[in-house]
């Protein structure tokens, strides 16, 4: 028998990750080799790669928690659902953008960036080392600013520059923050550094946690790094606004999640979160209400989700229910979101609102899905964000921040009236027909109903993070 | 038992949506659903008895266990005549909507899904259960105004509807999630939360929560100054719509009072009850008022509800008044209160089936289009003034019984309250009124050559009255439903 190498389980650990950076590079080589009528061939791949990684997630659900390549990453609750959410909702952008894939020449390239960019993400959730949180950092941000690129449009041209300098510029500050905070403990991984950073003095270290965390809220799209979101979300295709709405901030938010609670409580890293989760929400569900391209709406009202999914990172290792209700408000929110792109996919080239007007009477099945979705994003039980928004309020609530619990109530409100603005048309009589895309039309009857269906059975997802 | 009758509506709502039956089917379809789920419901009233909790008909499993949220549902003595009036309701509504030809099938289904979240939210034993029908009865109402309104404001109406209830229901899951926080264990369970009032001497957090809750269901039930959604989303909304929101979704507010405020935050709802009494007052006398200066039918109709539900907060209010230690008073109060949910509903809803008959024919409310109207509508103008009577509290007809019981027990327990017997008065002189002009006197304008009542409309509106007159002429059987859970409440609210 061949002696086991000393990482080789380590390795074993990793297996998600490595099967969409397999993925990615398969997907590349035919990219290169396959004449172009071929190229649908590299979505199937893709699609086989998000399998893999899931299937092999699944494989892990139920055993303990561990930590892999001397404690660097961690694989225990979060990290698992992560895996899920994330690889999930790329699966699911692969399949709504289905027709813009299927009609683009660069069909290849934009698979093996969405790939590649899923990868950034889970490294960045299950990270233990300030340094990885750069490499996971850069992973996740470097492909999508030529994801936004790509769309080859003057707004798209100017959303990608502002993504990459934003980018840029917040990768500089949390890189800063990381080398305070380095230079304060002495150590870089988690729990080296919660013991170095002690006794450290509380002037540098505040300064370290706020470098720190700007830097992370440019991936979760929350204040002070969302000013690229809505031209993003606007000026790409649906594909990459689906994609970038949804899946960066997966994994930076359980990155910041991880940091709250290994800073010290002098550095105030959850009531500096708790703030930015407060002027996020706010500031999204405002800056939405006199949007009228669907794209931007969509854009506006993620940077709003992000401040709602701050709070739980706020509450953690304050309320028992903090990790819970991030991951259930994650899950419940990528589906939701990618239903309503889903229909912007299915219906391409209505700009406006309005031109959804009578949606209803000629698409009952896509006005119903684009209904519940809507509703769903303000919260509306029993689908799957008003589980995870009961449970952000609940640990809010439970860790001792009644405020935030009802600042998080009075923005649901604030956001019904937007979301309200492109229902009413649905409902209106208008407008003759027009063509349906295939892809989009299906994937958001069955993600509009799959939102529905995770907020009935969402004792599931707490069962993922061993809860209930 | 209670689960068929709460999901048999939005499974066929449902089925109405994949299946692309005929216009004619579909009618029938939504006719024969609420006529079982009537006939259900009777069963239930007749066989089911009390378990160990006093739950008629329970049922309980986990739902979501991490945050303590079941599902939970169940019956008593102040639940079953909302579940009965629910069920009436859809009948008379199903079989006035007969000739409606606005997508008759997807206007079934959103109703039966409407109907659907009433029952839910009447059976609901656990807080967030509440709170989901409560929600998705909103959403159902939205869509009803919104596609089936009419007027031309009938969109904006159905945005100030949706925003004005959301608020509401967003203030009581604020005052939900307090009481789930305050309770040990914690649960959002109502039968639990009634057994161990959480925040017992927490006097802080009891204030903030119980404000949350009166403002949630003040909203919904409307009282002053939450009522100003009401007026315009009754005049847009669809005949239908409008007897629905009238007869059960007003109801959702005032049950909340005597199913979660009292029993769950006594201590809080005992030094509150002054403010729920003039609150009450206030909306009585206000509501008549304002009904009276109004010159469109429905209007006028809608205003009356703010006033005929401003005594059942009256009756629940004295509920917490303990001064007098007049524990009977207190009942019957309480008692009143809830039959008055029962009446107002049968006699509120025959009154918009009626205003909605003006509509179909002449496309206007306004009282002044109308005059002599008896001589061309005999059958109408029999029905519009039976109810009218009904509504302003004559003897013989349920509204009496009710209001009847909640003076009795608001005037023994404050004796001021007796100036909101003011408000009987000026119902009384307006019902008269607009009878006078709309249906009296030389025929002119719009009411020349009106159509009488057709016999599906006749149907409809007798539903509902003829219970009104059984409730008024025997009101035994409700009121005996009725007293041992107003019994119970008084026992929970203490003092």
């Amino acid at each position: 028998m061949v002696p086991q190498m000393a990482s080789g389980a380590d390795v074993l650990g990793l297996l998600p990750e490595l099967w969409l950076v397999a993925g990615a590079l398969v997907v590349l080589l035919a990219g290169s080799f396959l004449p172009r009528r071929r190229l649908n061939l590299a979505r199937l791949l893709t699609l086989v790669s998000c399998a893999g990684s899931l299937g092999s997630t699944t494989l892990t659900l139920g055993r303990g928690i561990r930590t892999v390549f001397e404690g660097n990453f961690a694989i225990d609750h979060a990290t698992t659902a992560v895996r899920l959410i994330a690889v999930g909702a790329t699966a699911i952008v692969v399949l709504l953008a289905g027709d813009e894939l299927a009609g683009s020449a660069r069909q290849a390239e934009l698979c093996v960036l969405l790939l590649l960019a899923t990868t950034g993400t889970l490294v960045l959730a299950g990270a233990q080392d300030l340094l990885l949180v750069i490499t996971g950092f850069l992973l996740a941000s470097v492909p999508l600013y030529a994801l936004v690129g790509l769309t080859r449009t003057p707004l798209a041209a100017e959303a990608s520059l502002k993504t990459y300098l934003f980018g840029s510029l917040s990768g500089i500050v949390l890189m800063a923050g990381v080398t305070v905070l380095y230079g304060l403990g002495g150590r870089t991984d988690y729990p080296g550094l919660e013991a170095g950073l002690a006794t450290a003095p509380t002037g540098p270290l505040i300064v370290g946690t706020v470098a720190l965390f700007a830097g992370l809220m440019f991936k979760i799209g929350a204040v002070p790094g969302h000013f690229w979101v809505p031209d993003a979300a606007q000026g790409s295709g649906v594909l990459a606004a689906s994609y970038l709405t949804t899946v960066p901030k997966i994994g930076a938010l359980v990155a910041a999640f991880r940091l709250v609670t290994v800073l010290p409580g002098p550095s105030r890293a959850a009531l500096l979160v708790a703030i930015l989760a407060v002027v996020t929400m706010t500031l999204g569900n405002l800056a939405a209400f006199s949007q009228n391209d669907p794209q931007r709406l969509l854009g506006w009202s993620t940077v709003s989700q992000a401040g709602y999914l701050l709070v739980p990172v706020a509450m953690a290792g304050r309320s028992g229910l903090a990790t819970g209700a991030l991951v259930v408000y994650l899950a419940g929110y990528a589906v939701t979101n990618l239903a309503a792109f889903a229909v912007i996919a299915a219906v391409p080239g209505r700009r406006t609102l309005t031109e959804y007007t009578g949606l209803a009477g000629r698409q009952p099945w896509l006005a119903g899905a684009l209904l519940v979705a809507l509703l769903g994003l303000v919260g509306t039980p029993p689908a799957a964000v008003f589980a995870g928004k009961l449970a952000i309020t609940v640990a809010a609530w439970e860790g001792g921040d009644a405020w935030l619990a009802l600042v998080v109530l009075l923005n649901s409100l604030l956001s019904l009236f937007y979301y309200l603005r492109w229902i009413a048309p649905l409902v209106r009589s208008g407008r003759p027909v027009t063509s349906v895309r295939r892809w989009g039309a299906t994937v958001a009857v069955a993600v509009a109903g799959l939102s529905v269906l995770l907020g009935i059975a969402s004792a599931l997802l707490w069962r993922v993070i061993g809860a209930g | 038992m209670l689960s068929l009758i709460i999901f048999l509506p939005l499974v066929v709502g449902l089925l109405l949506c994949v299946v692309r039956l005929p216009d004619l089917v579909a009618r029938w379809v939504w006719v024969v659903t609420a006529l079982a789920e009537f006939v259900l419901v009777v069963t239930l009233w007749v066989t089911a008895r009390p378990g160990s909790s006093g739950l008629w008909a329970e049922e309980q499993l986990r739902w979501i266990p991490s945050v303590g949220v079941s599902y939970h549902v169940g019956v008593d003595g102040l639940s079953l005549p909302l579940l009965g009036l629910t069920a009436v309701i859809f009948v008379a509504a199903a079989a006035y909507a007969f000739a409606q030809h606005d997508r008759p099938r997807l206007y079934a289904a959103v109703n039966l899904f409407l109907q659907s979240t009433c029952f839910g939210l009447f059976a609901a034993q656990d807080l967030i259960l509440f709170f989901v029908f409560f929600d998705l009865s909103i959403v159902a109402m939205y869509l009803v105004i919104a596609r089936w309104g009419h007027g031309a404001t009938h969109r904006r109406s159905a945005l100030k509807f949706f925003l004005y209830t959301f608020l509401g229901s967003l203030a009581l899951l604020g005052a939900f999630i307090g009481l789930f926080v305050a309770s040990n264990p914690h649960t959002f369970d109502m039968v639990a939360l009634a057994a161990h009032p959480p925040l017992v001497g927490r006097p802080g957090a009891a204030t903030l929560v119980i404000v949350l809750l009166l403002i949630g269901l003040a909203v919904k039930t409307p009282t002053v100054p939450f009522h100003t959604w009401l007026p315009p989303a009754h005049t847009d909304a669809p005949t239908v719509g409008s007897l629905v929101l009238a007869a059960v979704l007003l109801k959702m507010g005032t049950y909340g009072f005597v199913r979660i405020a009292m029993p769950m935050l006594p201590e809080s709802w005992r030094q509150w009850s002054w403010v729920i009494i003039v609150v009450g007052v206030v909306s009585v006398l206000y509501g008549a008022l304002v009904a009276l200066a109004q010159t469109d039918l429905k209007r006028t109709i809608a205003y009356t509800s703010v006033n005929h539900m401003g005594y059942v907060v009256l009756g629940v209010g004295v509920a917490g008044l303990t001064a007098r230690s007049d524990e009977v008073a207190r009942q019957i109060a309480v008692t009143g209160a809830v039959t008055q949910m029962v009446s107002h509903g049968l006699i509120t809803g025959a009154l918009f089936l009626l205003a909605g008959t003006f509509w179909e024919r002449r496309q206007s409310y306004a009282l002044d289009d109308y005059g002599g109207l008896a001589r061309s509508a005999p059958r109408l103008t029999a029905m519009f003034g039976l109810a009218a009577f009904a509504s302003l509290g004559l003897p013989g007809f349920s509204g009496f019984v009710a209001e009847f019981q909640i003076f009795t027990g608001s005037i023994a327990l404050a004796p001021v309250t007796a100036v909101a017997l003011l408000g009987i008065l000026i119902t009384a002189g307006l019902f008269l009124r607009a009878l006078q002009r709309v249906f009296t006197g030389p025929q002119r304008g719009a009411s020349v050559d009106f159509a009488d009542l057709s016999p599906h409309e006749v149907l409809a509106a007798g539903l509902l009255l003829v219970p009104a007159v059984a409730i008024g002429l025997v009101p035994r059987p409700l009121l005996a439903v009725i007293t041992p859970a107003a019994q119970t409440l008084i026992r929970q609210l203490g003092g």
